[in-house]
């Protein structure tokens, strides 16, 4: 489904890594290890459409992503560092506005289901401002509940969860693969994760 | 087996661009001071003292070529930047950031010597006329294609910002002339023109010469201020050190 | 997509007010400092208002160049907006135009009251209202350029101004030469096309470039 062939990545002027070739099929969980400045969130952003390697391609179903642009776009979800938490906004209005700007807008109820998934009902009208920085990440996870994307992306998505949120993240992650999605996940510590198939990739 | 062609795609890499371009630069430089010199000598000695503005006129054998060269430069700084951006060409941005400094030099020269040949030619210092203006602007252009290099540390992204900078402001370089042009017929002010002497030929032959001097120099130039960007920006790579020593 | 990001856009507008009544301010400020600087004389207030009114309109907007893209950029908006499965060249549009409400027809709003500081006539007001109507977005689109490739860097508004401002020059000349006509008495008609053209060429090409520079900014 997803192919890399021949990344290589290099920041100022160092080179991070090189010649890098993996693939990722449907069902499948590729856990992403390595030290810090090791590249690992270079190479999904890479990925997911956001930076240009030096050298190397990524292919989507055979075709390469920067020929796909937008339609690429459509079938993946990235979760970087940052949540994409707007602070002024409600927890609701976040998730309502961001889902609309995205091209799905939900109905009130459907998005009271989605922040209930994660534990956010009872702060939906608070101001994201006021919000821990657990509960804004689980905020930031509901743009992988709504997306329809095939293809997850996540950066460290264990940080700054409690053990309460840590589970949810399994769960959602394990529901993903079940239904037929893979998922890349940058990590520090193991996943814990039943997927179908369980790959691990190792940068220096 | 035809070895007579040049193989364009060795010379892009910079490794193999390097020796090259040290042995071009004399054979870019030796003409240039030729030229130069010839220039001097007909702009001096040959051509007449004009009978209106004396001999003060003959700062333009410098001011109309530096203009020139200076909006042409632009346009040859958005052409590599737009070929390094396109094709991911390292050396193509490293030649967009070279040409812009002498660029800006020589649009700064020739507003220098515009400013200079004005004072005898309308008694003032600066006058808001067509054509010094949009040098001016032009000089804002490059300042703000340097000043954004400048500050972007990444180099790729430098290049690509950039290239985006270079080609807007290309785009935009006729629009601002034209605008510029019709302001400046709006609101006549000083009515001397430059135009208004006639030029006799060995005049037209000085400028060309100190054209052809000033284009030759800015080339040599940009070849020796490349190699210095070469050598910043690959200092790490294996060649570098065998090329150094 | 597009009417979701205007709205959402407009909404922290609102909820930030304070940031779009400086901008406004400032304005006012601006253009109120030139006749304490040059005298109270009428005659040469009049003559000089067009130019006095579009420089500060043009800093003004400038100024309000950083909020485009800024808080998007560092709360990490803007990457998920560049993911979205629409053309980035639409997410720039709906962001232009929302600065444009936020930012610009405020301006719009407020400089006739400025110009009878300097006693134009109810004619040129509004010829200054309609050629900031025209030129104002252009300002929007160009400017967005400018500040989507400072975007996270250094000393960014400073380099906004030395970036934008060259290419602000020809808005400039036709804005203030539109209501320099009818102060004269002469048509602005040929300066208002000339603004209506510069408005469509920029809003078809600067939209690109700044999807463009967003691209790699946010790389």
């Amino acid at each position: 489904m997803l192919e890399a062939i021949n990344l290589s990545c290099v920041r100022g002027t160092r080179r991070l890594f090189k010649d890098l070739n993996f693939t990722v099929e449907r069902g499948e969980l590729i856990e992403l290890r390595g030290p810090n400045g090791s590249g690992k969130t270079s190479l999904l952003r890479i990925l997911c459409g956001l930076a240009t390697p030096a050298a190397g391609d990524v292919l989507w179903d055979g075709e390469n992503i920067r020929s796909l642009a937008e339609n690429y776009s459509a079938a993946v979800a990235y979760l970087g560092h940052q949540n994409a938490v707007k602070d002024e906004l409600t927890a609701m209005e976040n998730l309502k506005i961001s889902s609309g700007v995205s091209g799905h807008s939900l109905s009130t109820a459907e998005a009271q289901e989605v922040l209930a998934k994660v534990g956010l009902t009872q702060q939906q009208n608070l101001p994201a401002r006021v919000l821990s920085a657990g509960q804004r990440r689980r905020l930031g996870m509901t743009r992988l509940l709504r997306s329809n994307a095939t293809l997850w992306i996540l950066d460290e998505v264990l940080t700054s969860l409690d053990s309460a949120a840590m589970d949810l993240s399994r769960e959602f992650i394990t529901e993903h693969m079940k239904n037929g999605g893979a998922a890349i996940v940058a990590t520090h510590q193991d996943l814990n994760i039943n997927a179908p198939s369980v790959k691990r990739l190792q940068l220096t | 087996m035809s070895n007579r062609k040049i193989n364009w795609y060795k010379y892009a890499a910079p490794a193999n661009f390097y020796p090259l371009a040290g042995k071009m630069i004399p054979l870019f430089a030796v003409p240039s001071a030729i030229l130069f010199i010839l220039g001097m000598y007909v702009g001096f000695f040959v051509a007449p003292t004009d009978f209106q503005q004396g001999e003060s006129y003959r700062i333009l054998f410098i001011h109309v070529p530096a203009a020139w060269v200076g909006m042409f430069l632009y346009v040859m700084m958005a052409i590599y930047a737009g070929i390094g951006w396109a094709f991911n060409a390292r050396l193509a941005s490293m030649m967009a950031q070279a040409i812009s400094t002498t660029g800006a030099i020589f649009t700064f020269i020739s507003l220098v010597t515009g400013s200079l040949w004005g004072r005898p030619a309308w008694g003032v210092w600066w006058v808001w006329d067509a054509r010094l203006t949009s040098t001016l602007i032009l000089m804002f252009l490059y300042i703000g294609f340097i000043s954004l290099q400048s500050s972007i540390d990444d180099v790729r992204r430098a290049d690509r910002a950039g290239a985006v900078l270079a080609l807007v402001g290309v785009i935009n370089v006729p629009i601002i002339y034209f605008s510029v042009q019709w302001w400046n017929s709006l609101h006549q002010g000083a009515t001397i023109s430059k135009n208004s002497f006639k030029m006799a030929p060995s005049m037209a032959t000085a400028m060309f010469l100190l054209l052809g001097a000033c284009w030759l120099y800015s080339i040599a130039v940009v070849l020796a201020r490349v190699r210095y960007i070469i050598r910043e920006r690959e200092q790490e790579a294996p060649w570098m050190a065998e090329a150094v020593a | 997509m597009f009417g979701w990001l205007v709205y959402r856009d407009l909404i922290l507008a609102w909820r930030r007010r304070a940031d779009v009544l400086a901008t406004v301010f400032f304005f006012i400020i601006v253009t109120s400092l030139f006749p304490l600087g040059i005298g109270p004389e009428r005659e040469l207030l009049r003559s000089i208002a067009p130019g006095v009114v579009w420089v500060a309109a043009l800093l003004a907007s400038m100024l309000s160049l950083g909020r485009i893209f800024g808080n998007d950029y560092q709360d990490g908006t803007l990457e998920q907006l560049v993911l979205t499965p629409q053309p980035t060249y639409l997410v720039v549009l709906a962001k232009v135009l929302a600065h444009w409400i936020v930012s610009e027809i405020p301006l719009v709003v407020i400089a006739p009251v400025l110009g009878l500081q300097f006693g134009l006539s109810q004619n040129t007001l509004l010829t200054v209202m309609i050629s900031l109507l025209l030129g104002t977005p252009v300002l929007s689109v160009i400017g967005s350029i400018g500040a989507a490739l400072t975007l996270g860097l250094r000393a960014a508004n400073v380099l906004v101004a030395l970036l934008v401002l060259p290419l602000y020059i020809p808005v400039l000349i036709f804005g203030s030469g539109a209501v320099q006509a009818t102060v004269t008495g002469t048509s602005p008609q040929a300066w208002l096309l000339l603004l209506a053209a510069t408005l469509i060429v920029s809003l078809v090409f600067a939209p690109w470039a700044t999807s463009a520079a967003l691209k790699i900014s946010v790389e």
